[in-house]
């Protein structure tokens, strides 16, 4: 009966060390929180050009992050890359001639957002434009412009 | 014309095995819930799981800290050590953590499954078993179909996590990259249904696949000392060459857009 029941012991304390395992890989290596964020709220910017954005590329002010793209559509009126930007609780409101522009990581690392503060009194609320947007640099663009230059001269 | 028979032969013999697996395989699964069941299923959890769990913390340990080693050695030429712990958690994650446990569970627990049933078999227990009206396949299959298909998926996340930590031994503790830029560079980049979910799919999958194999191999053996050894190797075998193939083909279909 005692073997039986070690068996037993031992069975319960692996199922429970397989779940712990699972929230372990949730929250310290995907970095899940299961706290609702409060409070955060969604901008929407227009881009002319977002190469190399993705849904998830971070999106700073300062350097610190304080949201994340969650998601990218084109809008074909005016050929324009419009992107929907949530802004986390905990940063506050932000004036509404915030601006955005796109940079890059390092010089080969990932796109990424990066706000620029306004001095309005007007806040953002959720679902505003950011108006004041400076797009992607692209190197084939600038490369292409350097070259007809030196044509020119 | 010769030639073309046997190839026929053998093409039938095949597929009739196949049909006889699946068979038994869709009635084990089917006819698990009954009273008394329960304790044969911890049983086997505890044989199959508990059991293999030094192995695979002991190989995760070293796999996780050797890729470690060599990320962090190729990273640091770029500067670039930060990302050691982002590309040690993606690799495990997405394909080291499924297949190398899936790969040492074939060999740990799907042998001894083979072994067990095809000794059960050539002592004729299972035919004693269907003269007293008992199922085989309720009593024995079922139970250990069961417990693979719990037991590998907690193994591989167990396998992550020690992994993980070995890793992060090495790099961080040892050779002194930033610990912050290994955890955030890590949760930054790793999704939990992309990378957890779909690595977890894939231990289900060779879950499945190995248990299938391995009882299918001990219920079909030839009843003598040769054949539960040849059975036993033809396990080990086909459910490694099949956890490899079947890794290649849903890292294909669930991550597509490679071209």
């Amino acid at each position: 009966m005692i073997r039986m029941r070690t068996l037993e012991i031992s069975v319960g304390a692996f199922v429970l060390a397989g779940a712990l395992a699972f929230v372990v890989l949730m929250v310290q290596v995907s970095g899940v929180t299961f706290a609702q964020d409060q409070g955060s709220y969604r901008v929407y910017a227009k881009f002319s050009d977002v190469a190399g954005l993705r849904v998830r590329s971070k999106v700073s002010m300062a350097g610190v992050t304080i949201g994340r793209v969650t998601d990218i559509k084109v809008d074909t009126t005016y050929g324009e890359a419009e992107v929907e930007i949530l802004i986390d609780g905990s940063t506050g409101p932000l004036p509404t001639d915030t601006g955005a522009r796109i940079l890059t990581e390092g010089i080969v690392g990932a796109r990424y957002i990066s706000l620029m503060p306004g001095a309005d009194d007007e806040l953002l609320a959720d679902g505003d434009y950011i108006e004041d947007t400076q797009g992607a640099l692209v190197l084939e663009n600038l490369i292409g412009d350097f070259i007809t230059r030196m044509g020119e001269s | 014309m010769e030639i073309l028979q046997r190839l026929g032969t053998r093409m039938l013999e095949r597929l009739s095995k196949l049909g006889q697996a699946s068979i038994m395989w869709g009635m084990a699964l089917w006819g698990l819930p009954r009273r008394g069941d329960f304790g044969l299923f911890v049983r086997q959890l505890y044989s199959i799981g508990v059991l293999s769990l030094v192995i695979i913390v002991l190989s995760a340990f070293s796999i996780g800290s050797v890729i470690a080693l060599q990320f962090y050695t190729q990273l640091a030429r770029f500067g670039a050590e930060d990302a050691v712990g982002m590309g040690l958690a993606l690799v495990l994650l997405r394909e080291l953590g499924p297949v190398v446990t899936g790969l040492l569970f074939a060999g740990r627990a799907g042998s001894a499954i083979t072994a067990e049933i095809g000794l059960m078999k050539s002592t004729e227990q299972l035919s004693s078993m269907e003269m007293m009206g008992v199922d085989p396949l309720r009593r024995i299959v079922a139970p250990r179909l069961w417990a693979g298909l719990v037991a590998l998926p907690l193994l591989t996340a167990i396998f992550n996590v020690v992994a993980i930590y070995g890793g992060m031994v090495v790099a961080v503790e040892w050779l002194g990259s930033d610990p912050g830029g290994f955890w955030s560079g890590m949760q930054d980049v790793v999704e939990v249904w992309d990378d957890l979910g779909k690595g977890t799919i894939k231990s289900v999958v060779f879950a499945l696949v190995i248990t299938w194999i391995a009882v299918f191999q001990g219920y079909d053996t030839e009843p003598t000392a040769e054949g539960i050894g040849r059975a036993t190797t033809r396990t080990v075998v086909m459910s490694s060459v099949m956890v490899l193939a079947l890794d290649f083909a849903l890292t294909l279909g669930m991550y597509g857009d490679f071209k």
